[in-house]
């Protein structure tokens, strides 16, 4: 019993290795005053992550036939919340890890502090209008890329505010690191790739195309460098293996993203409208797109045997090597699954691609977003919550019930395939067979709900970032 | 071993390669001869049917092409399955739409924008989808 106790994480260190790995590691704490902009970008992504799970059991219940809601929130607006919830809240999250990130990269304080609040709050002003909108049918009806054209330009603003902010601290600082010129690649090429998706086509084809610009290209590309850097700037402070080696194999974890995903795009082109190339091009680049999150995955669990120290933030690291691992089987093999044309055929738009897209997300951005969170709090805070078992408690229980969830999407298409595709049932007929997968979702969602509110508990109990946490460190 | 360089090397040189090859692939999907879609064939009321589709998010819960919410049925070939009277119906409905127990919005369309989106259908319906448009069309069961 207390192997698998220590195996969860609960109880692995004892009072003198805690006293021991904490004046060890007593110096990797928060250096710079302005990295505490972060905390604020992160809390704003615990607040949009509460709203996008609320939004998720509002469709949960409208697929069993609970929809009460129906009048003021139909399913495609719940549905355009809840997605859009979730790229905000990871953008924002992706952004305070760059507060946090480049100033202790670049060995300098962020060049102006105040804009970054401005950057907030104007992300916080962008996205709740556009979310009150969604209520009132002003969007623009592309999965996804709901954001009405009007406040597209306002993102634009915003995103080169927030580059402006983190580019200009990178190139003035004392060094320019690997990893702190991947994130901020990452985070620039992004913001590069959300401009073909403004680009106004008469045909939904073409729209469609240079839609997955956007989409598959961020998530399965620049997304991924964002991922990268982040990873490895935690690999860095909680292995203390040598920033040198862990560098070198981020490029070559990024090449093999790019490499496989860029023409991996093909995939979302199989049958949609054009040319067949893309079944050959797609099939194949899709299929070696794995290997770039197998690779995620060996690197952060041999970084993690290598290290010589162990950082008193088991916590942290938990959500490291969890967002590699569940990275890889949620992005690279449920992904895998259905990305050859021959099965793409029959699972293209089913719930399969729910399944899929649960599991990928949570593990290679939700999950790298709560570790950074994780990892920077005590330090912005000055409280090492390190032990917590409602910390311990928050990982398992959120990964069982996400695991649950993507098991009941899981199911739920590929009897949806079945019955759809191949027996040829009417859709609503096929939707009432399956409406007990959802029953089993719910029940799942709400395992996940308990441990991320668990999180969040713990992120509350924190507290505020302080400068004692600064100055106590330092003397 | 590889050197820090050469991983350096293999990640610019690879993404350069690939965005190249990604891009040209584009144009060559885009030319002329490769059209698929009929292009010709979008007419004003096409795009003005396409238009409704997105400012009212039909794909919230439809899915066309493949693509949407999976709420509610693939709309590729619905002229095909269900015949433009009873689609038209659908979308003029003053109330809401409830097959089976599962309920759709009622927008209430007009006539005439009823007619623009049942355009844009059939337009759609023209596309070559590589072998899905027979997956999702009637006809499709008569493979079984």
């Amino acid at each position: 019993m207390n192997r698998i106790y220590s195996f969860l994480g609960f109880a692995e260190m004892n009072l003198a290795n805690k006293l021991h790995q904490l004046i060890q590691f007593k110096f990797k704490q928060m250096k710079y005053k302005s990295q505490k902009v972060a905390y604020w970008f992160f809390a704003f992504s615990m607040l949009l992550l509460v709203l996008q799970i609320t939004y998720g059991f509002v469709m949960g219940f409208a697929r069993i036939g609970l929809d009460g809601l129906h009048d003021f929130i139909p399913f495609n607006t719940a549905r355009a919340v809840h997605t859009n919830l979730l790229v905000v809240w990871l953008l924002s999250g992706f952004m305070g890890a760059a507060y946090y990130i480049i100033p202790e990269e670049a060995q300098r304080e962020l060049v102006n502090v105040k804009l970054a609040y401005v950057q907030l709050i104007s992300l916080a002003i962008v996205g709740v209008t556009a979310i009150v909108g969604y209520h009132f049918n002003w969007w623009e009806g592309r999965k996804f890329l709901e954001i009405p054209r009007q406040l597209d330009y306002l993102v634009v603003i915003n995103v080169l505010l927030f580059l402006g902010l983190i580019l200009t601290t990178l190139f003035k600082g004392k060094r320019k690191t690997t990893t702190a010129l991947v994130l901020s690649m990452g985070l620039l090429f992004a913001a590069l790739l959300y401009l073909p998706g403004m680009l106004p086509f008469d045909s939904q084809v073409t729209d469609s195309f240079f839609r997955w610009w956007v989409v598959h290209l961020w998530v399965e590309g620049v997304w991924e460098l964002i991922m990268g850097g982040i990873l490895s700037f935690l690999l860095i402070k909680l292995t203390g293996v040598d920033r040198e080696v862990i560098e070198k194999w981020l490029y070559v974890i990024v090449g093999l993203t790019f490499l496989s995903g860029v023409l991996g795009t093909g995939h979302h082109y199989y049958y949609i409208g054009v040319n067949k190339i893309w079944l050959v091009v797609g099939g194949i680049f899709s299929a070696l797109e794995p290997l770039a999150f197998l690779a995620m995955a060996l690197f952060a669990v041999n970084m993690y045997r290598k290290g010589e120290k162990k950082h008193p933030n088991t916590l942290a690291l938990f959500w490291t090597l969890g967002s590699a691992i569940v990275s890889f089987i949620g992005a690279g093999l449920l992904g895998f699954a259905h990305t050859l044309p021959q099965t793409n055929l029959y699972t293209h738009g089913t719930l399969v691609t729910a399944m899929h897209g649960h599991y990928a997300f949570w593990g290679a951005y939700a999950m790298i977003v709560l570790a950074i969170i994780s990892y920077s709090l005590p330090n912005l805070t000055g409280r090492k919550l390190y032990e917590s078992v409602r910390g311990r408690a928050a990982f398992w229980l959120s990964n069982i019930g996400m695991l649950g969830m993507t098991v009941a999407f899981g199911v739920a298409g590929v009897v949806q395939v079945y019955l759809e595709r191949k027996l040829k049932m009417e859709f609503m007929e096929v939707q009432n067979e399956i409406s007990i997968h959802f029953v089993v979702l719910l029940l799942c969602a709400t395992l996940f709900t308990t441990g991320i509110v668990l999180y969040i508990i713990d992120f509350i109990k924190h507290g505020r970032p302080s400068d004692e946490a600064l100055e106590t460190i330092k003397n | 071993m590889l050197s820090k360089k050469q991983a350096r090397a293999f990640f610019l040189g690879g993404t350069l390669v690939t965005f190249l090859a990604f891009i040209g692939l584009t144009i060559y999907s885009f030319s002329d001869p490769q059209d698929q879609t009929n292009h010709a064939a979008i007419t004003e009321q096409v795009v003005r049917g396409k238009d409704l589709w997105e400012s009212n998010n039909c794909m919230g819960c439809h899915t066309i092409l493949g693509e949407g919410g999976y709420y509610a049925p693939e709309l590729t070939k619905v002229l095909d399955r269900r015949g433009p009277g009873y689609v038209k119906a659908v979308l003029m409905s003053p109330i809401p739409w409830e097959p089976n127990g599962r309920k759709m919005v009622a927008y209430g369309f007009s006539e005439e924008e009823a007619a623009d989106l049942i355009a844009f259908f059939d337009w759609i319906d023209d596309i070559d989808l590589n072998g899905f448009d027979r997956v999702v069309s009637p006809l499709s069961k008569d493979d079984k």
